[in-house]
């Protein structure tokens, strides 16, 4: 396969992964490195390091849809940010001590945590929670256009134990090169109590600046190669802009449910191939 | 106090989400731009990712990448152009502080300053980067 054919078909994989991860709430990002490794036969830290910038990409173009709508919460972000993006720094220099092996298989287990997650119902969200003196403290509290109309407020709870694990967040995604969006959410919507739509939203803000946490350690250690992560970049950010579009009017259930398929698929085959050595 | 969203809140909004709009935008223009002169000169080799060797060292730094993409060199432009989608997210935050500054909002100025240091040490600090 010449250069041209490779950036080609790398490009049309990252468009549809862009694609489906925007129109099903998934995000594109946790497919495409078992994307490059299994069909492209690409190292996997290559793979990693075009992932992250690409994860940039679209986080940035969507959350300047997001914070216009006024869903996202700019405070709840910037602090938690601080715990995400010292994560992804350690998350980032672990990477460089282990090996591509290991990488593998932690990268399979976290595709099957996603794909089971992707399929639980979520729990009713609590309403009218009592406010936290902490969260009060650090102005956490906030309020969003509801569906039924007008602004519902909402009180933040535990913010000690959503800082932890967006540590963790922070770390998956700085070792692995995924938004890790999905673990973003949990600490958010499970841990502390914001509504479903605020979670997703806010955490869609903070995937970009975490990701640049580790992009700047991936990018010195020489894992961002340009004729890779450009057609990654371009197919992913264009993917990801078309599915934004037609999301408003798509019936997504039945393609979620295949998404999280694949997902699982491609969990399985990244923990037999790190299991065997085949990476 | 139940309610943080004032006229500034939303001007700061407002703002964010032109700056991350136009990062994106240019860094995909210029990554482009480095992809049409890499695709034409290179375009006809073979693709070969399946053994890591790391990028040399000039794909690496913010020196060496402007050198590349000075001598218009597809590679180096493409690594400017992701050089500045990197940087979008960076100069958000810091954006961010100036916006908490105008709200007289001093802990989540050091809240974003930690977040910009964190950010900058990442990009200046970690190894030959700059």
């Amino acid at each position: 396969m010449n250069i041209l054919e490779f950036t080609i078909l790398v490009a049309a994989g990252s468009f549809l992964a862009g694609l489906l991860g925007s129109l099903t709430g998934l995000g594109g990002g946790v497919v495409l490195v078992p994307l490059l490794t299994l069909f492209f036969k690409v190292d996997i830290r290559y793979a990693i390091g075009a992932s992250l910038v690409s994860v940039i990409a679209t986080s940035s173009g969507a959350a300047a849809a997001y914070v216009r709508e006024g869903f996202s919460n700019i405070r709840i972000g910037m602090f938690l940010e601080i715990a995400t993006t010292v994560g992804a720094l350690v998350g980032a220099f672990l990477a460089a001590f282990i090996s591509t092996k290991a990488l593998a298989i932690i990268f399979g287990v976290m595709l099957l945590y996603s794909a089971y997650l992707s399929r639980k119902p979520r729990p009713r969200a609590q309403r009218n929670l009592p406010p936290d003196p902490l969260a009060t403290r650090l102005r956490m509290n906030g309020d969003f256009p509801s569906e039924e109309g007008g602004m519902r407020q909402y009180n933040v709870q535990r913010v000690p134990l959503g800082f932890s694990l967006m540590f963790g967040a922070g770390a998956l995604s700085g070792l692995l090169g995924i938004g890790s969006g999905a673990v973003k959410v949990l600490a958010m919507d499970q841990a502390m109590k914001i509504p479903f739509k605020v979670s997703t939203t806010t955490s869609n803000f903070m995937i970009g600046v975490t990701a640049a946490a580790s992009a700047g350690v991936y990018l010195s250690r020489g894992y961002v190669d340009p004729g890779l992560a450009m057609p990654v970049m371009l197919g992913v950010l264009a993917g990801s802009m078309l599915g934004a579009r037609i999301l408003v009017k798509a019936e997504t259930k039945a393609l979620r449910l295949v998404f999280s398929i694949v997902i699982g698929v491609l969990g399985l085959q990244m923990l037999y191939k790190g299991l065997t050595g085949g990476i | 106090m139940p309610t943080t969203r004032n006229w500034t809140d939303k001007n700061i909004e407002e703002i964010v989400g032109t700056l991350l709009r136009v990062g994106v935008s240019l860094s995909a223009f210029v990554v482009s731009i480095g992809a049409a002169i890499y695709l034409a000169r290179h375009g006809r080799e073979p693709a070969n990712y399946r053994v890591f060797h790391g990028e040399p060292s000039d794909l690496r730094s913010l020196s060496g990448i402007v050198r590349e993409a000075f001598h218009f060199r597809g590679r180096g432009i493409i690594q400017l152009g992701l050089l500045l989608l990197i940087a979008t997210p960076v100069a958000r935050v810091a954006f961010s502080i100036w916006g908490f500054a105008e709200e007289h909002d001093r802990l989540y100025m050091i809240f974003t300053g930690i977040v910009l240091i964190v950010l900058l040490y990442s990009l200046l600090g970690s190894g030959s980067a700059f």
